[in-house]
């Protein structure tokens, strides 16, 4: 029932608004001046590496960090001075971070009883969160005597039970082994789907963003580079630090140049050209060094000529990584190294000459000077 | 031989010689040791069980094995009694002398007991409160407060000694028990204060966090969710404060005044105060009965600081 009215909300008001946010210690910027627009309902990951400010941000909006400057909004409400439980949040945190004296029943229900709730509110809103998340069996076990998923899933119901507005993860499925992880990110993405909260997860592993967000905010520095769908932040990502940072293995960057302006421009990489007639850039090319990212699989080796494809080059092996589903071939081409991803049928061997050609329309250029997408 | 040995396939537990020089080495540095500091012990026991007679003429590491009956003359008349191995004892409990008080050790001990609880107590709940606060609510001048705090703890307790009684007696509890409690809790607060401190900063710093996004406040995290976790650094808090105030001579003396004087203070003018013969058993047992609470207390917290640390390694 709750599922029902919390999908009623209005969607016309952004969830979160952060406005001129800024954090610092001393002379060091965690965040510079950053503005930032959730409506309700989105699933927003934050990403980047280790002192992006990503986590600081998540605290800054929980209200366990006061910030240097700016705003937070909260349904359109200032809560920049509000205290935590005031803001309408639950949070998930990396080490779970439950009360280990306390049994499941009892962390799930902790904030509900600092808040004074009646008895049987609780036991329905506890109970409710326990069939959501499969917990009813460990309702009288100390966490403890859990493995981490269901850890996991016991702070996930903490935040449940106080029917927030907005979830915020930190890095909630970091501490646990790849299969769990696996398991439970799909268990997050579907309970996304069935609550309809907005929810803000703070995340370094790319394969997280890609497949929970609705919107990927990838951070560097303190600062938000690219805001957008993963697709897009994929296939057109804004610059050279946001193509190697998506994506596995990553993509390859060449060094070349562009010959030509505007519709006349080709780039010239090793002995030979490639047409950029299928390329659409930002604005119209000028010549000048550039990057040329492809990804591993927009590579193609010993195609014929097809449209989308570029003309050939040669190439040869130097190591190929079986996946299983698929291999990774490391090729040396033009003196300079590269992967190609192939299907697991096509077989090659460490040494042998090859051809390859690229998907010129799904590649990106980059200003070597730069790294911004030409 | 060798090729013997050579032959064998390497599997399971490496073989180990039953005999090895380092081993006797180690071992009878240990025994040694052990026997060095258990020997004093040995002849304070023993010597406390024995009667004058056996004390003066017998074999210092031999125990009395059989007790007299004796002649004892006392104003009433001359009676034949019984002599018991715990003779000694009970005359350091109950009728020892100091000057021309004869009722023992066992007024000093409920002195010692006084003393020693309250000041533990007062001076935990108060460091756990400050170390809470300094660890996880930072003020603006939180740490310039913590190092002041460290440098407190390292200041000879002499250099304050003066200003301390000073302070008492304008506070106007010099020479009472509320001193010595007072100057205890004083000067056990900034070590403990820093063990605390440490502890609560060593917790996973997101409990807090979610604590206060669930919406307690201040005490609540300090009461329901930080102290249940405090165990072992309780225990340690506890074995420190006890043990140190329990075998505090200086305060005692300085502060407490002689009607109070715990009982280091009151075993110290059993040793030193010079009438008639000089009882060693007395002193002896009077020696264990002092340091029968600290010895109590390091033997059973053993057990209750493994529990302890065994509790507080679930880390959610």
């Amino acid at each position: 029932m709750a599922v029902v009215t919390q999908l009623k909300t209005k969607p016309s008001v952004n969830s979160v608004s952060i406005r001129g946010l800024a954090q610092s210690y001393g002379a060091l910027q965690i965040l510079k001046q950053l503005d930032l627009d959730i409506p309700d309902g989105e699933f927003l990951v934050l990403l980047g590496p280790s002192g992006c400010g990503k986590s600081t941000l998540l605290n800054c909006i929980a209200g366990l960090l006061e910030p240097t400057h700016g705003q937070v909004f909260i349904k359109g409400k200032n809560v920049t001075w509000e205290e935590p439980k005031d803001r309408g949040i639950g949070m998930v945190f990396q080490s779970y971070a439950l009360y280990p004296q306390m049994t499941v029943e009892r962390n799930m229900s902790f904030g509900l009883r600092v808040a004074g709730m009646a008895k049987d509110e609780i036991e329905k809103r506890v109970g409710r969160a326990a069939d959501i998340l499969q917990l009813g069996p460990l309702l009288q076990r100390k966490p403890m005597q859990l493995s981490g998923g269901q850890r996991q899933r016991v702070a996930i119901g903490r935040a449940l039970v106080r029917d927030v507005d907005v979830f915020l993860f930190d890095e909630p499925l970091s501490n646990l082994d790849a299969k769990l992880r696996a398991e439970l990110r799909v268990e997050i993405k579907r309970l996304h789907q069935r609550l309809g909260n907005t929810m803000i997860y703070v995340t370094h592993d790319q394969i997280e963003a890609m497949t929970l967000a609705d919107r990927i905010a990838v951070m560097k520095s303190g600062a938000i580079q690219q805001l957008d769908t993963p697709m897009t932040i994929y296939n057109r990502p804004i610059n050279r630090y946001v193509a190697g940072f998506i994506g596995s293995p990553g993509m390859n960057f060449l060094k070349s140049e562009i010959e030509g302006a505007g519709a006349k421009a080709v780039l010239k990489f090793g002995p030979g050209k490639i047409n950029l007639k299928d390329y659409t850039p930002v604005a119209p090319l000028m010549p000048k060094q550039v990057a040329f990212g492809v990804r591993p699989e927009h590579i193609r080796i010993n195609a014929g000529a097809e449209a989308g494809l570029s003309d050939s080059f040669d190439a040869v092996v130097d190591i190929v990584e079986p996946m299983g589903s698929d291999s990774l071939v490391w090729l040396n081409v033009a003196s300079q190294t590269m992967s190609a991803r192939v299907e697991s049928s096509e077989q090659y061997k460490p040494g042998e000459k090859v051809k390859i050609r690229f998907r010129v329309g799904l590649a990106s250029l980059f200003d070597e000077a730069t790294g911004d997408r030409l | 031989m060798s090729s013997q040995s050579l032959s064998i396939e390497p599997s399971g537990p490496k073989p180990r010689k039953w005999f090895e020089w380092e081993r006797v080495l180690i071992y009878s540095f240990l025994i040694i040791t052990a026997l060095y500091w258990l020997f004093p012990l040995y002849i304070v026991i023993i010597t406390s069980f024995k009667d004058l007679v056996t004390i003066r003429d017998g074999n210092i590491f031999m125990p009395q094995l059989h007790y007299p009956i004796v002649e004892v003359t006392t104003d009433a008349g001359t009676q034949m009694v019984q002599e018991h191995f715990y003779d000694p004892w009970v005359r350091a409990w109950l009728h020892v002398c100091t000057g021309l008080q004869c009722e023992g050790i066992s007024p000093n001990f409920w002195k010692s007991v006084i003393i020693t609880v309250p000041s533990v107590i007062i001076s935990i709940a108060v460091a756990v409160t400050t170390g809470y606060a300094l660890s996880n609510w930072p003020f603006k001048f939180s740490e310039a407060f913590f190092t002041v705090l460290i440098v407190g703890s390292f200041i000879p307790y002499q250099v304050m000694l003066y200003p301390m009684v000073l302070l008492t007696k304008n506070m106007g509890i010099y020479s009472t028990l509320y001193a010595v409690i007072f100057v205890h809790t004083v000067f056990g607060l900034p070590i403990l204060t820093l063990l605390f401190r440490n502890y609560f900063q060593s917790l996973p710093a997101e409990l807090f966090k979610a604590a206060r996004v669930d919406g307690a406040g201040f005490w609540r995290i300090l009461f329901q969710i930080f102290l249940p976790m405090s165990l072992p650094i309780m225990v340690v808090a506890i074995i420190l404060q006890v043990t140190g105030i329990w075998n505090d001579f200086l305060f005692g003396v300085v502060f407490a005044g002689p009607q109070n004087y715990p009982m280091p203070v009151k075993l110290n003018n059993i040793f030193t105060s010079a009438q008639g013969v000089k009882e060693y058993n007395v002193e002896m047992a009077a020696s264990i009965l002092t340091g029968a609470v600290p010895l109590f207390i390091y033997f059973f917290s053993g057990k209750w600081f493994v529990r302890g640390i065994a509790a507080g390694a679930v880390k959610g």
